[in-house]
């Protein structure tokens, strides 16, 4: 036992480690390639983003830019969970941003109680906009990834109709906003030299920490997560699943409705023509890039958010304009076939591993070759949702032939 | 191992943290140039060749170089960005020594007069918007008339009594055209029926999405319009490629002689004349204040007046109806018509 331990842990080590060493290593020489492929040097350029990038109020900056994108990967992450596509995160944030800000700039209560009133129709908002994808799903079997597309464009129509002079909003030069909102219930920033950040960012840290808690450490987190590894084994374990994915889908978009929130109550104070629109897609790949784990993600909106304001130095500097966007692309692609390769790497050297053992035992020998087993801590599905640090926990309960395995794994993993 | 990993995160996290923090102190506005370097010049979304609105900014600049001798940088805003984005743009090329500092389009509003204030010595240019600035020159047009003369035309030149309008995104400063221009159809041939229509609600996609342009196009010309004026930045180039398909059929252009640029060349008999922004007079007037040492300032409106906007006629298709774009000239000017702003 002693032995498979070390030798699981060593290969996990190995793993947690290959995967972004690999990625990394290949977005650089692909990125590299196709900065010299436009002719221009591609070093120069990666010691521009090191040079611009590390200023300082480049570093406030980034951080400002992160925490509607990490908002909103978690918001998708939430989905993602539990095998739920919600595409639909840029609908319902901008829905709930902006009838925010409606009733932001029409209230006048104490600072501190506004903001809370603010924040809470932001998420009421959300969670109802992303609710309707829900229900739908559960009632009509309509799939979330075509209503939460469609619920972005209505939402878009929505917030054109109502940002009209005759209607919520007021007009600025060209554009129409929201009625501002009052001094008071704007929210507090951070004194940095030589620019603030934002206060807003104790709401991404204190839903990072509330994602870790609740889908890592209550039963309804993994009632969640075994929902997403199958739905057939959840509900013949009693488990809901219509009621978990209304639930995931209103929680989803309770946390979309927060992505407004840092533009809102730091910076444009109200919803106007100008607003951001994009962010709930930038949030699927960033997810995607943080493996939907809570710290991961954390820091792929960093990365991502280094990436922006470094790209536009290096236009400064003379380079395509498009090459940012290039490398975004090319970083996504390379995490996620870097995670694949070596989950099946790893996953193949387990089963040789277990069968070697089995057969040793002499007893079922030959049946670890065919029974995977769920590798401990290992990325989650291929290709899909489930993340690092997803304990060897629900696996699939239905699977008989390897609970032997599932069985010495789990005193190995615990 | 779930601990491993984490310790992984933690110690990366770590790691990210404290070279952030040795790197915190010079602030990147502390290693800028001071000399002048030139014009800093940052497009809307289309950039530089978008044959309409950038480009007339483009060529004041080009006139500049050439005739003043200045050097210009050049730099493009993307979809989808936001103020934070516009304001470091504005701030790199202040900050390297360029003056002034032009944004073109009203999306730098916001932006240009509130870096301006961080550059006192800077003059900053926004075109479309107003200056809130001491140092903010704000170079506002007349659109709304301009697009009353096409109007004229369309309605003098329509076979089918119909006629139509594409506006890139539904917001204030595009309602101007269409207002201007519905107002010109009707005062000329009130049983004329005008069909109006936005690429975007609210998203500046609709300054360049040509394929979008087009298929709205096809579908106005199907159902028997034969004029259509776009007002849509790079778009536009989309509709009247589609135009030009149909016999008969005839485009107006926007912003610049669209009829005069190489990128619309093939399809330049189908454009009928543009609503012409002489942005590039304006940038110009600008750049040669600086030059001079003597820094235009606050608002400036050009108008049909002024001849800060006006009506081509390049290609001759509108020749036969001169008379007509004179009359209407002539009321505007004096105060007889009045244009409304919006629709």
């Amino acid at each position: 036992m002693s032995r498979l331990r070390d030798k699981f842990s060593a290969q996990a080590v190995l793993q947690a480690l290959a995967a972004p060493m690999l990625a990394l290593l290949t977005a650089f020489v692909l990125s590299s390639a196709v900065i010299a492929a436009t002719g221009e040097d591609p070093f120069h350029a990666f010691y521009v983003m090191i040079d611009f990038g590390s200023k300082s109020d480049s570093q406030v900056w980034i951080v400002n830019k992160a925490i509607p994108y990490y908002l909103s990967a978690a918001a998708v992450a939430i989905g993602f969970r539990m095998n739920l596509f919600n595409i639909g995160v840029d609908g319902q944030y901008r829905v709930a941003a902006f009838f925010a800000a409606v009733v932001g700039g029409a209230l006048a209560l104490p600072g501190v109680l506004q903001i809370g009133v603010i924040i809470l129709v932001a998420m009421a908002v959300g969670a109802l906009w992303a609710g309707i994808a829900g229900v739908l799903k559960t009632t009509r079997g309509v799939s979330e990834v075509i209503t939460t597309i469609m619920l972005n464009s209505i939402a878009g129509s929505l917030i054109g109709y109502f940002l009209s002079e005759d209607k919520l909003a007021v007009k600025d030069g060209n554009l129409f906003h929201t009625p501002t909102i009052p001094e008071a219930a704007r929210f507090f920033l951070i004194p940095t030299t030589p620019d603030p950040i934002y206060g807003t960012v104790i709401i991404a840290v204190v839903i990072g920490l509330a994602y870790w808690f609740v889908l890592g450490r209550t039963r309804f987190g993994f009632d969640l997560r075994a929902v997403g590894r199958s739905e057939s084994a959840a509900s013949a374990s009693g488990v809901s699943v219509r009621r978990m994915v209304v639930t995931s889908m209103v929680l989803s978009g309770a946390v979309a409705g927060l992505v407004g929130m840092p533009t809102l109550l730091n910076k444009s104070f109200s919803y106007g023509t100008d607003f951001p629109t994009g962010v709930g897609f930038t949030g699927i790949a960033i997810a995607l890039l943080g493996r939907n784990h809570p710290i991961g993600m954390a820091l792929a909106a960093l990365l991502w958010g280094f990436l922006e304001r470094t790209g536009l130095q290096l236009e400064f500097e003379g380079y395509a304009q498009e090459i940012v966007g290039v490398m975004q692309g090319i970083i996504v692609l390379c995490v996620v076939i870097a995670y694949e390769i070596v989950r099946r790497v790893v996953l193949r050297r387990q089963q040789s591993a277990v069968g070697a053992e089995l057969s040793a035992q002499g007893g079922q020998g030959g049946q670890g070759g065919q029974s995977a087993p769920r590798e401990p801590g290992g990325p989650g599905d291929p290709g899909g949702p489930g993340g690092p640090g997803e304990p060897g926990g629900p696996g699939e309960p239905g699977d008989k032939s390897a609970e032997s395995t599932q069985a010495k794994k789990a005193g190995t993993t615990a | 191992m779930r601990r491993v990993t984490k310790l992984a995160a933690a110690v990366t996290a770590t790691a990210a943290l404290a070279l952030t923090a040795t790197a915190c102190g010079e602030s990147s506005t502390e290693s800028g140039g001071k000399k002048n370097k030139g014009v800093g010049l940052a497009f809307d979304v289309g950039g530089r060749d978008d044959h309409s609105f950038n480009e007339a900014a483009a060529r004041g600049t080009d006139k500049a170089e050439k005739e003043l001798g200045v050097k210009t940088k050049e730099m493009t805003a993307g979809n989808n960005e936001t103020e934070e984005t516009r304001e470091q743009r504005l701030t790199s090329l202040a900050k390297a020594g360029y003056n002034p500092v032009i944004g073109v389009g009203f999306n730098y509003g916001k932006s240009v007069n509130k870096v301006a204030k961080e550059f006192p010595d800077t003059t900053f240019g926004v075109v479309d918007e107003q200056s809130h600035a001491k140092n903010v020159v704000g170079m506002t047009f007349a659109e709304n008339e301009a697009s009353y003369l096409v109007g004229v035309a369309a309605a003098k030149k329509t076979k089918t009594d119909k006629v139509s309008f594409i506006g890139g995104v539904d917001n204030a400063l595009i309602q101007k055209f269409e207002a201007g221009y519905v107002k010109g159809v009707k005062d000329t041939n009130p049983k004329i029926k005008v069909e109006v229509d936005y690429l975007y609600k609210e998203s500046d996609k609709g300054f360049n999405d040509p394929a979008r342009a087009k298929s709205m196009a096809k579908g106005m010309l199907a159902r028997g319009n034969d004029v259509i004026y776009t007002a849509a930045g790079q778009s536009g180039a989309g509709s009247i490629e589609e135009v030009s398909k149909k016999k008969g059929a005839w485009a107006i252009g926007v912003d610049s002689d669209q009829y005069r640029q190489k990128g619309l060349e093939k399809y330049k008999d189908a454009i009928l004349t543009s609503s012409v922004k002489n942005v590039d007079v304006a940038v110009y007037e600008l750049i040669k204040s600086v030059k001079d040492g003597k820094p235009l300032t606050g608002n400036q409106t050009f108008s049909l007046k002024e001849k800060g906007v006006s009506v081509a006629t390049s290609g001759g298709f509108i020749d036969d109806i001169k008379d007509d774009i004179d009359k209407a000239t002539e009321k505007i000017v004096s105060g007889e018509v009045k244009v409304p702003t919006r629709p």
